[in-house]
């Protein structure tokens, strides 16, 4: 069972949930908030304050361990393979997974949720099509999909983000499709239609508020798992440029000199592990804070 | 039973049309052919023009699409320029390897995750329960590709304990199944967890206990068996992702698996070679799927009701 199948799931009691009577507040539950924040904060801008030329090469100031001077000043993390600074590559690392993120998360949560909603309330025939793509999707892993679109084709962000997104849509279709299957059936929803309100006016105006929250808690787990997805295809040196900073990249370069020269490949690898728990965190919380409420 | 696993069968087929579709609408957006890329930069016109109608590529798109159905149908993919050889046979060659690392990864994820689960589910709430799902919840967020290479980092090259690189013996296999199995792991453990934090208020389980039972006959007989259906599912359903998983981690630890073989021909445009692998992928994660289905049937009487239906 993926997020999105707790999230499509029925809401069940949880058997647990009479025992703790109520839980006092713990000032750690913020804390993945303020680290997305920190990590969102240094993908803004950080590259304002951090120069970085990925095809700048020192021969000096190769493999330098964290702390050394060089020449341009301290490399708290230490420098690569051919003398760039590592810690420039953590925060243009973080902008470029923000960017291919966010713009997956977005580019699937519209499709997502427009094919979702339009199966959920028309049936028969839409929903035939959406739900037979649906399936033919989940049973293909995306990562391969992925692989192969921005492996062949011709190199570029946009390119990343459209192979992520091919099978990024059909969690946010099936739980928007569930969602509004059950919503079309409330009373409201008759209401509407007997007072003569058209189809598609129903449909985003009494239907498409229910699917927000939802919604919003499969974006967050679903924004994840687009960072890592991204930090996989970069690693195996697909998708993105070579001039393009990414964390995925940072760590593969580290790989040839693992036993000498180790925070090349740690401190990318720590930024993009630290970032994904915490947005996991979140996810989770609004996933049981959405399951619970709905209905 | 037999309407439905004729609609598991039908979602099947149009599955692997529609993964050779997709590959085929991919190979013929990207940039050059399979004519340019075999001949290399520095071919003559007249050279790419004679492979180029060899190979059926002066065709319209339509005739080129369903002369490649056909091949697919009869299992020819055709040769692949870099290995000199049928694709499918070098697809093949490699197969062995990733199933061997699959299953390695299945029975690690398996055992530690219902043990895992297990001690967490019964007492819900309890610290081990709330230490066990913080750290599963840890594993589940994880990148498997930067754990494996911190593994091969601890293990290979300061302890010296295991080899780092390639396959064929059992030392070979331990880092890269261990890495493979971790986001599994988290997900069964997570599965079993609630399963059996679910099976504890049963009101079998006091009977159990009254009986005057140990606890840990309670757990192994009467509760462990009523929590696994849903963990049966999961590991049905998640083959597939456990194989796109296998790609990029039998890439880390140059793995002599299929999904090495699909990254490198991706990346030498050995077109022939990627409709090889993810041909044998879908068909792969098919079949598996259909096995957990029946095994599932088998299992909950409950499916096999609402399969009637």
């Amino acid at each position: 069972m993926t997020q999105s199948d707790v999230l499509v799931a029925e809401p069940k009691p949880e058997p647990e949930a009479a025992a703790p009577v109520r839980r006092h507040r713990r000032p750690l539950a913020a804390l993945p908030y303020v680290i997305i924040g920190i990590y969102l904060l240094t993908a803004f801008f950080g590259p304002m304050l951090v120069d970085y030329d990925p095809v700048a090469t020192s021969v000096k100031g190769r493999l330098l361990p964290p702390g050394s001077e060089t020449a341009t000043g301290t490399a708290w993390l230490g420098t690569d393979g051919v003398g760039r600074d590592v810690l420039a590559q953590v925060v243009y690392g973080a902008r470029t997974s923000f960017i291919i993120g966010i713009a997956v998360v977005f580019l699937s949560g519209l499709i997502g949720v427009a094919l979702g909603a339009i199966a959920g309330y028309f049936g028969r025939l839409p929903d035939m099509a959406v739900s037979r793509t649906i399936d033919v999707l989940m049973a293909f892993p995306g990562i391969l999909l992925a692989i192969v679109i921005s492996g062949l084709l011709e190199r570029g962000m946009h390119v990343v983000i459209i192979a992520l997104s091919v099978g990024g849509w059909v969690g946010f279709a099936r739980l928007s499709r569930s969602i509004t299957m059950s919503t079309r059936e409330r009373d409201w929803v008759d209401a509407a239609r007997i007072m003569g309100v058209s189809k598609p006016a129903t449909l985003t105006r009494h239907i498409a508020p229910f699917l927000a929250g939802s919604v919003i808690a499969l974006a967050t787990i679903e924004l994840a798992s687009a960072v890592l997805s991204e930090a996989a295809l970069s690693f195996l040196g697909l998708g993105l440029p070579p001039d393009v900073v990414s964390w995925g990249q940072s760590i593969a370069n580290g790989r040839d000199y693992l036993a000498t020269a180790w925070w090349i490949t740690v401190f990318p690898g720590l930024a993009l592990t630290i970032l994904v728990i915490c947005i996991g965190l979140v996810g989770d919380k609004l996933t049981r804070r959405y399951t619970r409420t709905r209905d | 039973m037999i309407h439905y696993l004729a609609k598991r069968l039908a979602i099947g087929l149009l599955t692997i049309w529609g993964v050779v579709s997709a590959v085929f609408v991919v190979i013929r957006l990207a940039p050059g052919d399979q004519a340019t890329v075999a001949l290399g930069p520095g071919a003559k016109a007249e050279e790419i023009a004679a492979l180029r109608h060899s190979l059926g590529l002066d065709e319209s798109l339509v005739v080129q699409y369903f002369s490649y159905l056909g091949d697919v149908a009869t299992l020819d993919f055709g040769q692949s320029y870099r290995y000199g050889r049928p694709a499918m046979q070098a697809v093949l060659e490699r197969f062995p390897a990733t199933i061997e690392l699959t299953i390695a990864a299945t029975v690690i994820a398996i055992l530690v995750g219902l043990v895992l689960g297990v001690v967490a589910g019964h007492r819900p709430g309890s610290l081990v329960d709330q230490a066990v799902s913080t750290f599963t919840l840890g594993l589940q967020a994880v990148p498997p590709f930067w754990i494996g290479i911190m593994l091969i980092l601890l293990f290979a090259l300061q302890a010296k304990m295991l080899p780092s690189a390639g396959g064929g013996s059992f030392p070979h296999l331990v880092l890269p199944a261990i890495t493979l199995s971790i986001p599994f792991t988290a997900l069964v453990a997570r599965m079993t967890r609630s399963g059996v934090a679910e099976t504890m208020t049963e009101a079998f389980v006091q009977t159990a206990r009254s009986k005057g039972l140990t606890e840990t006959q309670v757990l192994g007989g009467h509760v462990l068996k009523n929590s696994l259906i849903p963990v049966v599912t999961v590991v049905g359903l998640q083959i597939g992702t456990l194989l796109g998983g296998a790609v990029v981690i039998e890439t880390v630890f140059a793995w002599p698996g299929l999904g090495q073989l699909l990254v490198s021909a991706v990346g030498n445009r050995d077109y022939a070679v990627v409709q090889g692998a993810t041909f044998l992928i879908a068909i792969c994660v098919i079949v598996l799927n259909l096995a957990a289905d029946l095994v599932n049937a088998k299992l909950d009487p409950r499916i096999r009701v609402e399969a009637r239906r």
